[in-house]
């Protein structure tokens, strides 16, 4: 055996050297803990460089209270409305020919392509005191404009895409065919649309609802050019960790923070469930389903 | 329930898919649309069932116009090529959608409804297979839930849009024989869609045979394949040599043979002029010998004995291929070797002439 020259184990053709994997391995968890975890952990730490009591005082305190009621509320008018468009604008993408379809999918993309500081601009132009739209509702008593009105209409712009780009491809893979089917056998359009239309999109819808409620909090550019920072009345709650921030209330600016990372760490657990379930049963896995059944 | 069409077109932009169509359906009849894609058959369906709107014409139910009534109302039964099962309900809860989406008031007790599924399972033979998803069902399978479903709502008309096209040869065959089955227990008037003449001579009682978007013949399995009404028809139904030929002074000429015309099929020829001829395999006879005028010369070229009768193909003299059907017996008998020198002989007065 020892005169025997030893041989290199079998790879395949396609596998690259060992060294070329361990060296991309170590590249991305190298960078991952530097730009990730480190500073994930540093979020928390800094939050509790004080102490517990110094933590939940400043979550207490009544312009934190205020800055996470306003964020809140935004997410709860804003993701709902944009559920709704989602699922329209995907239905109608997916199962009718319309002139200006191509249009519309273009235009559903245009606040992922614009700076969101953009966006926030583009309502004070609109509904500012200044403009005619803004001062007609300011004479009616309705302020739009450094109110709360303006953060839920500029988060609902920014957010907008995320429901529908993610419902479009699901509806279009999944056909009208099963819909089709139900309106034969009886059901009315509703019927349909919760009986059938519904469950087969189901874990896109949610998967859109997450990423949608994540951006609705954690939008800070577009908010911030129309909310005037407004302590206690206008302040969400990534506006308001930057006013601790610049104030130099670094540990209560981290414990906001820390909300708000902990809204994104259930945010991506939720995401890696839902994208497990989400990609539509395709035909080839129907066909090793059928095979594993047999 | 008794279906007449009349004067139904449907254009799909400058596309025309069903071009006037009349076509009257008896209560109780199997009728099959047999044609090629985009010979309008599966629009046609659509259009009964009122999934499509035609441009033009009308569809009477039982005598009565039903341009007005929704798709959900018009009590028809439809099923899917794809089977379009609902993929995330049981078999079970499949079977019972059509029951459960009845307005309360009329809707059946959950007894009754659980009583009907097992009923219809067992009818299609799946009682066993209640519980499952229809993703861990075989395609045969779920084309046997998919009717269930559709029979659960008891419909007046039952349509069926190539419902064993997605099948592999042996299932499509089971469940053609089932079907035919089922249709002589329960009497529904039901129309089926397919591109498969085997499948429409099989199991309809009557075929209406499509191409762009018309109707080229209506009639039994026996007239259509019989006495074609033209020649599409005989063309579509079933394997067909072509020849280019001439008429002259009412004979038909094939190179320099001559083919009488008493033993054509042939409706209106020129006396004089191009012709087409077409001839199935199997009425043709291998010869060794020519034998007066009805013989052409031909050589063999290759010999395909797997199946009930050897196929034999051939080149004839002036260049054509043909194709040439023969039983086991006579092939044994002939000592037939690839490159032998033989004659053709159309058997039969089957010949079908087409003048052009």
């Amino acid at each position: 055996m020892a005169g025997q020259p030893q041989r290199e184990p079998k790879r395949p053709g396609t596998a690259d050297p060992p060294m070329v994997r361990v060296a991309l391995i170590t590249i991305a968890l190298v960078f991952l803990a530097l730009f990730l975890f480190i500073p994930v952990i540093a979020v928390f730490a800094e939050a509790l460089q004080k102490g517990i009591g110094a933590y939940f005082a400043a979550i207490a305190d009544p312009e934190a209270r205020a800055a996470i009621r306003l964020t809140l509320m935004t997410a709860a008018i804003a993701v709902p409305l944009n559920v709704t468009f989602g699922i329209a604008a995907s239905w109608a993408i997916a199962r009718f020919d319309f002139p200006g379809k191509q249009t519309l999918l273009t235009l559903i993309d245009i606040p992922f392509s614009v700076s969101p500081v953009i966006s926030g601009m583009l309502f004070v132009l609109l509904l500012g005191v200044r403009a005619p739209l803004g001062g007609f509702l300011a004479d009616h008593g309705i302020r739009v404009i450094f109110a709360e009105p303006g953060i839920v209409l500029a988060t609902i712009f920014v957010t907008f895409p995320l429901a529908a780009r993610e419902l479009i491809p699901i509806m279009q893979a999944v056909g009208s065919e099963e819909e089709e089917a139900a309106i034969v056998l009886g059901a009315g359009g509703w019927q349909m649309f919760f009986r059938v239309t519904i469950p087969n999109v189901k874990w896109g819808l949610l998967y859109g609802l997450v990423l949608c409620n994540a951006r609705a909090m954690g939008e800070f550019g577009a908010v911030s050019v129309v909310s005037g920072h407004i302590r206690g009345h206008t302040n969400t709650m990534p506006l308001y960790v930057e006013i601790l921030y610049n104030d130099y209330q670094f540990a209560a600016a981290f414990a906001v923070s820390s909300l708000l990372t902990l809204l994104a760490i259930a945010t991506l657990i939720a995401k890696h469930f839902l994208e497990r379930r989400v990609v539509p049963a395709k035909p080839e896995q129907d066909n090793l389903a059928v095979k594993v059944a047999a | 329930m008794s279906i007449e069409l009349r004067n139904i077109s449907k254009k799909f932009g400058d596309f025309v898919a069903v071009d006037n169509i009349n076509l009257h359906i008896e209560t109780g009849e199997l009728v099959a649309l047999l044609g090629l894609s985009g010979s309008g058959k599966t629009t046609l369906l659509r259009i009964i069932a009122g999934l499509e709107t035609p441009d033009t014409g009308e569809v009477l139910f039982h005598g009565e116009d039903a341009s007005d009534v929704s798709v959900r109302e018009r009590k028809v039964g439809f099923v899917f090529q794809h089977y379009a099962l609902f993929r995330h309900m049981t078999v079970f809860e499949n079977i019972a959608f059509g029951m459960r989406v009845i307005p309360r008031r009329a809707r059946p007790a959950e007894a009754v409804i659980a009583r009907r599924v097992h009923e219809l399972l067992k009818l299609v033979q799946l009682d066993v297979f209640a519980d499952r998803y229809p993703s861990q069902l075989s395609g045969g399978q779920r084309q046997r839930v998919a009717l269930a479903r559709t029979l659960a709502v008891e419909p007046k008309v039952l349509l069926l849009d190539e419902p064993f096209g997605a099948l592999d040869a042996k299932v499509r065959q089971e469940l053609r024989r089932w079907l035919r089955r089922l249709h002589d227990e329960i009497k529904i008037t039901s129309v089926f869609v397919t591109h498969d003449q085997e499948e429409a001579l099989e199991l309809a009682n009557r075929i209406v045979v499509m191409n762009q978007g018309r109707i080229e013949q209506i009639g039994s399995a026996e007239e259509v394949y019989h006495h074609p009404a033209n020649a599409f028809v005989y063309n579509f139904l079933g394997n067909v040599n072509l020849f280019h030929g001439r008429i002259e002074n009412g004979r038909v000429f094939l190179g320099d043979t001559a083919v009488e015309l008493e033993n054509t099929h042939t409706h209106a020829h020129p006396e004089t002029g191009k012709a087409v001829l077409y001839v199935r395999p199997h009425l043709l006879e291998i010869v060794m010998k020519p034998n007066g005028k009805q013989t052409f010369p031909a050589t063999v070229k290759s010999i395909n004995p797997a199946g009930p009768q050897v196929k034999i193909e051939l080149v004839a003299e002036w260049g054509d291929m043909v194709q040439v059907e023969i039983d086991h017996e006579r092939y044994r008998a002939l000592h037939l070797e690839p490159g032998a020198n033989v004659f053709l002989r159309p058997k039969e007065p089957k010949l079908f002439v087409y003048s052009i």
